[in-house]
């Protein structure tokens, strides 16, 4: 009974987690300032920022459905969590694995962007409306490419399994290489969920002040806060997980350092793409997903299937 | 899709000083604007009424944060006008030093501010790095980073040493090598090309008839600059193109920003090597004798207006502050229809507005006995030909021999 309290609360649960979800924002914040030759926050930043939220007052605006507005931050950091267990971290198992994992956490993975929209909705306000919408219209718009993206590896490896493909491709290392295209457009799109520029626009500041999380406030906010945290460590982590499957035999020490770099590869490549572009607008994301990224995937599916057909005739 | 109207303003994230814009939307699509002003008075013409020249001169530095020595510098050439003051040339070169100082440090400003407003925060930090440069040389020379008190009636009140001038040219290099760089990131990075061009357009025909002035007026092809139409202090002096260019849109009006930028470099350099030697002011009298003039300044912002009437005493008896932005604003309106709200924050800053300096406040007097009259656009036109007839200004022979100027 103690152990899966302890797999869900410590390890590799809430607690491992929000700590990573800091150090990660701590890593993203840090680079983006020396990359804009700042000197950057110091390195408990992220950690005071949620303390000083979580000790502030609540405030619901009255038009605001109480009941919604507080369950969303929850329902985000929920699910969030649930999906990193599905993620091996190092080795190829994770603490959950069945047939078809994939296309769960890809799910799970969208459920905080959809409590985002509803957050933004049930808040009634003008700037949160319009974020909620912009949220919505840029979710169709990375959601495929990142899906397709994800899938080709999958489709390569012959199996719907996070556990099952990490061993295909651990034994088979240069297919890996194979899915650079997919790398790099499941990178683009992760940078659309985690809503950071160039994709920030459903919170864009200059334009619609906070966006969705314009009337949260506090704890709420807070939680809002660590989830979107949480959600870069899950992301990176699917990322290295599906497209980086290397070194999988080191056991758990070096596995774990060597999971943690891959992270951080992926990490400072996020930053660095937010650090030399400008916001998009909502219409000239949306094409560029549809024109550039969603073909680019299906690209990537077309190789994996003739690779496919080459190593299963 | 339902119509909603959001506030921008008078206090929100774009808007670094109060003003109110209210949009109206049909989902991103701007259908319509409405914006006021008067947020930020501060009864500065008025109080100018109350002051001695020289304590008006220091209040008129403070209308603006950026342009202070525009604003101060145009009031005392009308000043000076008045009193027939022959200012000395070295002051008239230090003064226009100043201006172009102040202009590139404007332009740098209004660059990073931009960057910012499009979700380009790298570039706000790079050109604000980049503008300490001249917030330095600005602060080496006058003591202060901005309202640098140069101004007096009659000159200027520091003299600089060679070593002091060819200190500024060691930081012009550094930031003329930096300029080009943002000329390539302007025309060569994607995503900000993207965000800037067809944004916010006003063509030509609009920007004449809405009377824009400056880089805003420029980057729509209308070639006026002060400085070289109507030149003051030291410009008759100094070569220099005039940047226009035919984008007419946001994007156009950054080219023609940078482009100045590189302009400013080159009349520093003229400046240090022109400078003529002699003193720096000539004794100007206490009581200035009555008259008026109105005096015009090319401003970072484009053309600023100052009229000062004097009675014959110590103190100013009107002083008229038309800073540039009052002519901008008009056009904002023209600019953002039909284009998306996400580009309302970069239009409204791409004239570079500067609302505590142009907010005023108006009170309509007289007329007739109705409390709340509403005058139709052409019976106020009538009215106000009629004001001026009485006063023996006659518009409609005036407006004939504008169209012979014009035909010429």
């Amino acid at each position: 009974m103690a152990w899966p309290l302890f797999f869900i609360l410590v390890f590799p649960g809430l607690i491992f987690l929000s700590l990573a979800g800091w150090a990660v924002e701590y890593i993203d914040r840090i680079l983006y300032a020396r990359l804009q030759n700042r000197k950057g926050p110091p390195w408990f930043q992220p950690f005071a920022d949620f303390v000083k939220l979580v000790s502030k007052e609540d405030l619901i605006p009255t038009d605001a459905n109480p009941t919604m507005f507080k369950l969303m931050p929850v329902l985000a950091l929920t699910a969030v969590l649930t999906a990193f267990f599905h993620i091996p971290m190092w080795g190829s198992t994770p603490l959950i694995s069945f047939e078809g994992s994939v296309i769960v956490v890809v799910y799970l993975l969208t459920l905080p962007t959809l409590a985002f929209f509803l957050a933004g909705w049930y808040s009634t306000s003008l700037y949160s409306t319009i974020g909620a919408v912009r949220t919505l219209t840029q979710l169709f718009a990375y959601e495929v490419p990142l899906l397709l993206a994800v899938l080709a590896p999958a489709l390569l490896a012959h199996t719907w399994s996070l556990a099952k493909m990490a061993e295909f491709y651990n034994q088979n290392p240069l297919f890996a290489l194979t899915n650079s295209v997919g790398f790099l457009v499941a990178l683009v799109a992760l940078q659309g969920k985690l809503e950071r520029v160039p994709f920030d626009i459903p919170e864009a500041e200059t334009e619609i002040v906070g966006g969705t999380f314009t009337e949260y406030s506090g704890r709420l906010l807070g939680m809002f806060r660590l989830a979107i945290d949480m959600e870069a460590v899950v992301g990176a982590s699917l990322l290295a997980a599906v497209f980086l499957p290397f070194g999988l035999d080191l056991g758990p020490a070096w596995g774990f350092v060597l999971y943690a770099v891959k992270v951080l590869v992926i990490v400072f490549l996020l930053a660095l793409l937010r650090t030399v572009t400008a916001r998009l607008r909502i219409e000239q994301m949306v094409e560029f997903c549809w024109k550039f990224l969603a073909p680019a995937a299906l690209f990537q599916i077309l190789l994996s299937l003739v690779l496919n057909w080459i190593i299963r005739p | 899709m339902a119509k909603v109207t959001i506030p921008i303003g008078p206090q929100h994230p774009a808007l670094k000083e109060p003003e109110s814009f209210s949009i109206t939307l049909s989902g991103e699509r701007i259908v319509e604007m409405d914006m006021r002003l008067g947020y930020n008075h501060r009864g500065v013409e008025k109080a100018c009424e109350e002051r001695s020249y020289i304590q008006a001169m220091y209040l008129l530095e403070r209308v603006c944060g950026i342009c202070s020595h525009s604003h101060s510098t145009c009031f005392i050439q009308a000043v000076e006008e008045i009193a027939g003051l022959q200012t000395p040339p070295r002051a008239q070169y230090i003064r226009t030093l100043f201006a172009e100082l102040e202009r590139i440090h404007s332009h740098l400003l209004w660059l990073g501010v931009a960057g910012h407003e499009i979700g380009f925060d790298t570039l706000l930090m790079y050109s604000w790095r980049d503008r300490e440069v001249v917030m330095d040389i600005l602060a080496s020379l006058s003591g202060n980073r901005v309202n640098y008190g140069m101004n007096t009636i009659g000159g200027v009140r520091r003299d600089f040493t060679k070593e002091q001038l060819a200190e500024v040219l060691k930081g012009v290099d550094i930031l003329e090598e930096r300029t080009k760089y943002y000329i390539e990131v302007a025309t060569e990075e994607p995503t900000l090309i993207n965000r800037l061009s067809g944004v916010g357009s006003l063509s030509h025909k609009d920007a004449v008839r809405l009377g824009t002035v400056g880089p805003t007026g420029r980057a729509s092809n209308v070639d006026r600059d002060v400085r070289r139409d109507d030149p003051y202090a030291a410009y008759k002096d100094l070569s220099f193109k005039v940047i226009t260019d035919t984008h007419n849109d946001v994007y156009g009006r950054t080219l023609v920003r940078v482009g100045e930028l590189m302009e400013s470099y080159k009349m520093i350099r003229q400046i240090v090597a022109q400078i003529p030697d002699g003193p720096v002011t000539v004794k100007a009298p206490r009581k200035i004798p009555a008259g008026e003039a109105v005096s015009r300044y090319e401003a970072p912002r484009g053309e600023d207006i100052h009229y000062v009437k004097a009675n014959g005493t110590d103190k100013p008896e009107r002083v008229k502050v038309r800073a540039p932005t009052l002519a901008n604003l008009p056009s904002v309106s023209t600019m953002l229809k039909d284009n998306n709200l996400a580009d309302v924050p970069i239009t409204i800053a791409a004239i570079d507005p500067c609302f505590s300096c142009t907010d005023r406040m108006i009170r309509v007097k007289g007329g007739s006995k109705k409390k709340n009259e509403v005058l139709s656009w052409e019976s106020l036109r009538l009215f106000s030909i009629g004001w001026y007839l009485e006063r023996g200004i006659d518009f409609g022979s005036l407006n004939k021999t504008m169209k012979k100027l014009d035909r010429k």
